[in-house]
This record gives C-alpha cells, structure tokens and sequence, in this order.
C-alpha cells in the first residue's frame, strides 16, 4: 500500500502564526531598526518604499533561545578528526586562538557569532510597523476621510428601456431562441422556394402536373411569407435593455500637494529635510487610500507645478512670495481635483522666509480657501540646526510662523512644525498623526 | 558490478517526473528494496512539495503539524533569508518517522534525483524507523500525527483562553528544558495514584484528542506508591518523588507547585515531542547510513537490470558522491565527521567483511567475517544498534586507516593539544572508544538531575549537575535557563555542579 500526493498547491503561508510569533516578540527591536532606516535613509524617488520589502538587522538578545551545554572552554576532551598525514602518537599542537574548543561541535549552535539576527520584513510590514500606532488625523471627527460621489452601478436587464441601452447580445439570444421554438421559416427557404417557382415559371409550355405543383408552391411560399411576418426576426418581446442605479461610491483617492520654497535660502538640507517629510507623508496616505497622486508645486516668487526630479534638483532664483504657491495649489484643485471626488492633502516645507506682508495673504487664503476642502495640511518649519532658540519655542518665529500660528488656532486639521535635521522628521510626523492630538481635542471639546 | 547491458526498456528518460513515472520506478524499487534486500517498511506516503513548503517543514522540525511559536518563525526567517541569498540548499526529501510514513519530495527534483530520494527516503529511512530498537520502544509511529493534531489544537485552545504571552512563557521554558526533558534508561517511573487523579482531571476535557502517546507513557509507569505524609524526611521524598530525575519538564510536570494543569499539559506536550525526537538524535550515522546503503544498492541494481539509463544513473551516482564527501580535518569546508559518510562508509565496509574478509577481520569480527547472508547482518546491525554502541561494535581497522582517523586530545591543563591515537594496530581501539563516545548523547549533553525539593520546607529545587572531565556548563546560557526553570518552578532553583573523578 502506498499513495503520492501532490502538495503544492496546498495554501500558502502555513508559518504565517510563527511568523506573527516572531515579529510580536521582536516588535521593539524591529521597530527601532525600522525607524533608523527610514531616518537614515536616502530617498532615491518620491515612493521610495521599499518595494521586495526590507531588509532589517536585529540584536538578537531577545531572541535568544538557551539551553544547557557544554562549555567550550576547560576540561579534558577527546576530539576524532579524519585525514591524519603526518601526525605520529605524542605530537602536540599549539592550541588554536579564540578559544579551547578545537572541535567547537558543543557550542557551535546557540553560542557565539549570532549576536545579530537579519531577516527580511515584507513591504507590507515594514509600513505596518512604521506607521504603528498612527492614524488619520480627523478620522474620528468625520467619521470618514473618504468623501462619497454619486455613480451608477449595472443592475441587470429589463425589459424597456432607451434605444441606446439596448443589450444587443441578450436581445439576439431571446430572438434566436424564440426564432427557433416557433419554426420561423428561414430566408434561405424562402429563396429557394422562390428560385424553384421562377424556374418553372420560366417553363414556356407546362404539363398539367407542372401547373398543380407550381400553384402547390405559390401557396407555400405565401404560407412563409405570411409566417415570417406574423413571427418577427425581432420582437418587442426579445428587447433587453442595461439598467444602472445610482449608487454611493466610496472615494478613496487622495492627493497630495507638496509645496516647498525654492529660492536660494534652500540649500540641499533644507531639500533634503522637506523630501522627507513628503515621502513619509505619502507613503503614509498610500496604505490609506486605494490611491494617491502626488503634485509638486515650488515657488519663488511665482509658484509652478513641476515634476519630481525638477521640484527636488532644479535650481531657481528669486524672491520669495509664499501666497503664489497656495493660489497655485487653490487653482490646481479647481481644475482637477473636485474636493468631493479627491481627500486634499497638503505639505508645506519652506525656510520661514516672505515677503512683505505676504503672509497675512496665505493665512486668508489657507483659512478661506484651502483648508475648507483639506482633509489635512501640514506646514513644516527647516531651520538652522543653530537656531535652538526658535526649536524650544514655538512663539518665537518671522511674520510667516506667527500668522500660520493664527491659522493652527482656527484650524484644527492644521500642524505646523519646525525641523533642523533628518531625526526630527519621524517624530514629528508621529506627532502630527498620533491618536493622542485627536484625544486633546475630545478633551477640549 | 559488471559492465552493465545497455537500458532495455528503462523506467524513464529525460529529466522531467510525472506522476506516472513516479510510480513506475517506486514499484521497480520496491521489488529490490523488499525482495532482495529484505527490506520491512511502512507503507509509504510520498509528498510532492515546493520551496516554500520546504522550509516551513524545515522551521517546524520536519514536522507536518506543529504548534504555534516564535521560534520557528525566527528559524523560517533565517532559513529563508539563506536560501534565498543562495547560501544555503534545501534538503531534497525530508522523511517522518510515522505510520504511514510520509516523505516529502521537492518538485524541483529531477526524474532521476526523484527515484534517488524515493529509494534514501522511502525506502531506506523508513526501514530504519520500523525496525531499530529505539523508535520501537520510544514512539509510537502510528499515533505521532493524532499527538500532534492534538498538541496543536490545545496550544492554539490555551492561547485563546489565557493570552498569547501567557502560553509563550511556559512553551519559551519548557523549549530551554526541551534536552532536559526525555527519559534516557529504562522507562519512565509510575506516577503515584494521587497523581493518576491529577491528570484525570486535567485530561477529562481533553478526551476527544486521542493522544496515544499519553496513554502509552502513563501506562508503562513504574511503582505506586502511596505517600506518607508525616514522614518527610529526604529519602521519603526521594522514593515519592522518584529522585534523583533526570528528565526535568516531567519532574516539573507533575510536582511543580505553582503551575497550572493546563501549564503542566503544555511541558507534557514539549518533553512528549523532545522524546519522539529524542531517538533520532542518537542515530544519525546509522539513519542516514541505512538510508544511503539502501539507495546506492538499489540505483546499482536498477542500473545492472537496465531500468535506468546511463545518464540517470550518472546524475545520481554525482549526487550521491557528493552526499558521502568526507573532507579532511585541515580542509576549509571540515565541519565535523559526516554522517552520511562514516555510516555509508561502515555499512558497506560491513558488507565486504561479510563478502571478502582479510583475516584481520576475521580476527575483529570473528561473528560475522564471511557470513554469506551479508544482508542480515545489516539488517540486525539496523536493529539493534545506536550510534555509539554500532560503531564501537562495527569500526573496523580497515576503515579508521581509510579515513585516516587520529585522536587528538584538548586538556586545559596542558599548553597544547595532544595527538594521543593514530590509525595503527595500538590505537584502532582506543580511537574507536573515542569516536562512539562522540556519538554518546548522554556523553554529549549535560547530566543534570533533580536531587531534591522539600516541597514542606523552603521549596527550593536542587538540581546536580554531574561534571565530567571537567568541563562545565556555559555560564551565560545557565542563568538564562535557570531563569526559564524558577518561572516553572515558582520558587528558588540552584544548581550544583558535582565533579567526578576522571575515568581515565
């Protein structure tokens, strides 16, 4: 008795329990792995997820498994070792460094050389563990991030319906189908009948029996006539028509608006500080949403919707007029993200530099214009790594930090931050979107 | 082997298997295996699987059903991170000792690599589980996978009841006794009825899960004796208690004071897999030796009978070379003397004893040199023998020159290491003693043994570790199993190191 079987199609992912196991037990460790790859990581391009997922280096010291074994050092042991050459009885050896244990066979295992433990943590657990712990900033207070539109659905066949809603397949299927049960004479009978009259028709002198199944034929051919009339190639009964009900759809696209300052006062580490934050932001939005669009808009002292690689490496020259950039953003949204199609996300990043009394222009515009159809905007503050005085406090600051700060009174889906190098970034993204700024509004409300 | 006739009508030709192949060379294997060598195997159960599921068999101990556990995720982990950087293979068959036995076969096996491990896995391996004195007395091949369907199911029962990092303390614990937890000698004492009530009780809810290893275990227990409480003095608690005891998760098991039923069923679950297991840890030579004898045999003879083509049998002669390698001790790849090589390298050597003796051998192995049923005596050396105890009964002289094999000894007292034995007519024997004794588990691991717990007085649990030839136990992995064993245990553990004197 004996069977084979074939296993492989069996379900996947049978250690996915241990799996979970595993990474719960690790969590800590992996989690700080996690956030030091993100700080220390050079963002090659504006989704720079790590896409065959990533690949992380853990202390293995929670991980360890013990055991009681044997010592490699001390005692008295016997090793066997196969291939002796010229080795006679009472040679001696010098004791090999780093330990006594010539053989190592009892601490070769467990012991030494595994302090680190590297494994590859897929894309989707990387964000998992990433973003731990953060949420949507509104989500509670909206119920939903995700705004609805009206659309239609297929809903099946009728039987009445608009001309150009006909279902051309399932009308010719019922047709066929009722051709075929009442016998509906074809139109190749009808010819060849009609071929078999003219041909005796044709006759010049016709025999009696001729002449009997001539008029046999006629009377035939009307019968077919007469039928193919009385049973339609297509009757209003075969009709099917397309019927759509409206429906709610659930949006979910979002787009992000990423606007940074260009002028001559950033420099690479103001750039490269501010890509940051977009990138976290939009990998952020992407777990949330089906799906996210990116539009990049820099300004001087005018404001241009860019690509990527422009918006990050260009150079620019000119003044500084941040209001360009947030009408530029206002505009765009006009154009082509309706607010109740499209969940609005923006980034702001900039050096805290304007012009004029300029700034009091961007708080109305935020506060009239873009905040109203935002689900969230974020205004990110690059200072001097010196400058420790504006860090430590947020009163301080020029005439674009104090209006914003009028804006963040008003408006509670608006944070602002300030940053002066790579570190600061995560954890001021955490701060933006932890659930604990929510539950300082319920307790405020 | 005589020059072979050329393939009549072989099996199969080309690389790619099908099912129907599959089976045509099974049945042409088997007629050999059963026939001419006199084979007795399980029926088998042979699995075709992919990578993937290759290594979560390999994460799970070979096992086709296992409990949940972190650890097994991390060794997934890291065997997959090997694999898939390319610095490690995957084994081409994996085989379980079980009734029916199941191998499992990689589908990225070619035809020929597929008959080669049907006639190692199915054949060879599964000879050996049915028939060595070990895995008969110590598990019980019919009941294993019920046991596992069990042990799963109540793990996965116990985490839903009391919380994943309450079940993950007891199974982390009990793994770091998992060495500690399998009875060595004899078999495992009676419990006292009291006890008997005990576990009644714990497995009243339990009875659906058929777990025939418990009711196996507990019904070959020893004395019943009924205690006497007033007397507590230490050897009272020695006879009620069955000190001193060498296997800790079942001394834990049944007179810990502050663990739970359920947390009592899990150790019991733990030392029950350590004991199926424990059998095949003192037999790897043997096992993969009987395994690799049986293979190389048969492709011979499917080869001499023109079943196979040259090119197959040239693939999986390459292979098979390959597998019985034995590099030297100063070769960059030495990792220790390989099984599959020493016990191929044994069992054919045995088989030329039997063939063609030189009167050495007649002088060493006066039983069996020139026994013409070459045949049972391997199958009574399958049988009856464990590593150590086969190897210091079958190395012959003939094989410890072939492989050059030389004793070198590390005494921490002396400045360097010491050649005390080379392959001549003075060390044959003592080389030989040496080799077993690196097979002797209870040699290898350390014996460590309850030797009392006043459970009426401080409750302190004394363990002793028997020390010999001085070497003791890894200071930094001892505390951390000290610290898994005070969790069981619920009060204060100490562990005292005994030396013995030296037998040399």
């Amino acid at each position: 008795m004996h069977h084979f079987i074939d296993r492989r199609a069996n379900p996947k992912g049978k250690s996915l329990g241990n799996r979970q196991r595993f990474l719960r037990r690790a969590r800590e460790n992996i989690k700080e792995r996690v956030d030091q790859s993100v700080r220390g990581k050079s963002i090659q391009s504006g989704s720079g997820v790590p896409d065959g997922g990533e690949k992380v280096t853990i202390p293995s010291r929670g991980l360890k498994e013990p055991r009681f074994f044997h010592s490699s050092k001390g005692g008295l042991r016997r090793h066997v070792l196969p291939g002796n050459k010229d080795f006679v009885v009472g040679d001696t050896i010098k004791r090999p460094q780093g330990g006594a244990g010539q053989g190592g066979r009892k601490a070769s295992e467990e012991g030494d050389g595994e302090d680190e433990f590297s494994f590859t943590l897929t894309q989707e657990e990387y964000l998992e563990i990433l973003f731990e712990g953060l949420e949507l900033p509104d989500l509670v207070e909206k119920a939903t991030v995700e705004t609805e539109t009206i659309g239609t659905r297929r809903a099946g066949l009728t039987t009445a319906g608009t001309p150009n809603n006909l279902n051309l397949v399932r009308t010719m299927r019922n047709s066929l189908g009722r051709r075929i049960a009442l016998q509906r004479p074809t139109t190749k009978s009808q010819r060849d009948l009609e071929e078999q009259i003219a041909e005796l028709e044709a006759l010049d002198d016709r025999t009696p029996p001729q002449e009997d199944f001539l008029e046999a034929l006629r009377k035939k051919l009307d019968g077919i006539i007469r039928k193919r009339k009385v049973v339609g190639y297509i009757d209003p009964l075969d009709l099917r028509y397309d019927t759509f009900v409206p429906e709610k759809i659930r949006n979910s696209r979002a787009v992000v608006f990423c606007l940074m300052d260009v002028s001559g006062s950033m420099q690479e580490r103001e750039k490269d500080l501010a890509k940051r934050f977009f990138l976290l932001l939009h990998l952020f939005l992407e777990r949330c949403y089906e799906h996210t669009e990116l539009v990049f808009v820099r300004h001087t002292h005018h404001a241009q919707e860019v690509d990527e690689e422009t918006f990050f490496y260009a150079r620019e020259t000119g003044g500084t007029i941040v209001s360009t950039a947030l009408e530029k953003m206002k505009e765009i949204i006009e154009e082509r993200y309706p607010p109740d199609e499209w969940n609005i996300y923006g980034a702001q990043a900039s050096d805290g530099e304007n012009f004029g009394n300029d700034s009091v222009r961007c708080k109305k515009l935020l506060l009239n214009d873009l905040l109203p159809v935002s689900q969230f905007y974020a205004y990110v503050e690059i200072v001097d790594e010196a400058a420790e005085m504006l860090l430590n406090n947020p009163e301080a600051g020029e005439d674009l930090w104090q209006n914003y700060r009028e804006v963040k009174a008003q408006a509670q889906h608006f944070e602002m931050q300030r940053v002066s190098q790579p570190g600061h970034i995560y954890p001021i993204f955490r701060e933006f979107f932890l659930p604990k700024v929510k539950g300082a509004q319920y307790a405020g409300s | 082997m005589q020059a072979a006739e050329t393939a009549r009508t072989p099996l199969f030709d080309g690389p790619e298997w099908t099912f129907e192949l599959m089976e045509k060379a099974r049945d042409a294997i088997e007629q050999i295996a059963l026939e001419d060598l006199g084979l007795d195997v399980y029926p088998n159960q042979i699995e075709i699987i992919s990578a993937e599921q290759m290594l979560d068999a390999y994460s799970c101990v070979g096992l086709p059903l296992m409990y949940q556990h972190w650890s097994f995720g991390k060794h997934f982990a890291r065997d997959e991170a090997l694999y898939r950087t390319g610095r490690q293979g995957l084994a081409y068959e994996i085989v379980i000792n079980s009734n029916p036995c199941i191998s499992y076969n990689m589908e990225e096996n070619t035809m020929a690599m597929q008959t080669l491990v049907m006639a190692h896995a199915a054949f060879g391996h599964n000879h050996f589980f049915k028939n060595n004195y070990l895995f008969q007395q110590w598990t019980d091949a019919a009941g294993i996978h019920d046991y596992l369907a069990f042990a799963k199911n109540y793990i996965a029962a116990c985490e839903q009841r009391y919380g994943l990092s309450a079940v993950e303390e007891v199974l982390d614990a009990a793994h770091a006794l998992q060495s500690q937890g399998v009875f060595r000698y004899g078999r495992p004492p009676k419990p006292t009825s009291e006890e008997l009530v005990a576990m009644q009780k714990v497995r009243e809810g339990y009875e659906s899960s058929q777990s025939v290893l418990d009711i196996w275990t507990d019904s070959t227990l020893g004395r019943d004796k009924l205690e006497q409480p007033e007397d507590a003095s230490f050897s009272a608690r020695r006879k009620q208690m069955n000190l001193p005891q060498e296997n800790l998760l079942y001394f834990l098991e049944k007179h810990s004071p502050k663990l739970e039923p359920w947390q009592c069923e899990i150790l019991r679950i733990v030392r029950m897999l350590a004991q199926y297991l424990y059998p095949q840890k003192q037999t790897k030579v043997m096992n993969e030796g009987c395994a690799t004898f049986v293979h190389y045999y048969i492709i011979n003879k499917l080869y001499e009978q023109g079943q196979i083509t040259e090119g197959a049998f040239m693939e999986m002669l390459h292979s098979h070379t390959n597998v019985v390698m034995q590099p030297e001790y100063d070769d960059p790849r030495y990792s220790g003397i390989n099984p599959y090589a020493l016990g191929f390298a044994m069992m054919q050597d045995i088989r030329r004893i039997c063939q063609n003796p030189t009167d050495e051998d007649r002088e060493w192995f006066p039983d069996f040199a020139g026994n013409p049923d070459w045949r049972g005596v391997l199958r009574d050396a399958w049988a009856n023998y464990r590593d150590e105890s086969f190897i210091q009964q079958f190395l012959s002289p003939n094989l410890i020159r072939k492989f050059k094999l030389f004793t070198l000894t590390n005494d921490a007292d002396l400045p360097n290491l010491v050649v005390s034995q080379i392959h001549n007519r003075a060390g044959y024997k003592a080389i030989r003693r040496d080799l077993a004794k690196q097979y002797d588990l209870a040699y290898l691991e350390p014996d460590i043994q309850v030797t009392d717990a006043d459970l009426r007085g401080d409750r302190e649990l004394k363990l002793t570790h028997t020390v010999r030839d001085g070497i003791h136990l890894d200071e930094e992995e001892q505390e951390e199993v000290l610290k898994h064993l005070r969790r069981l245990w619920g009060y204060g553990v100490r562990l005292d190191a005994v030396e013995t004197a030296s037998e040399h």
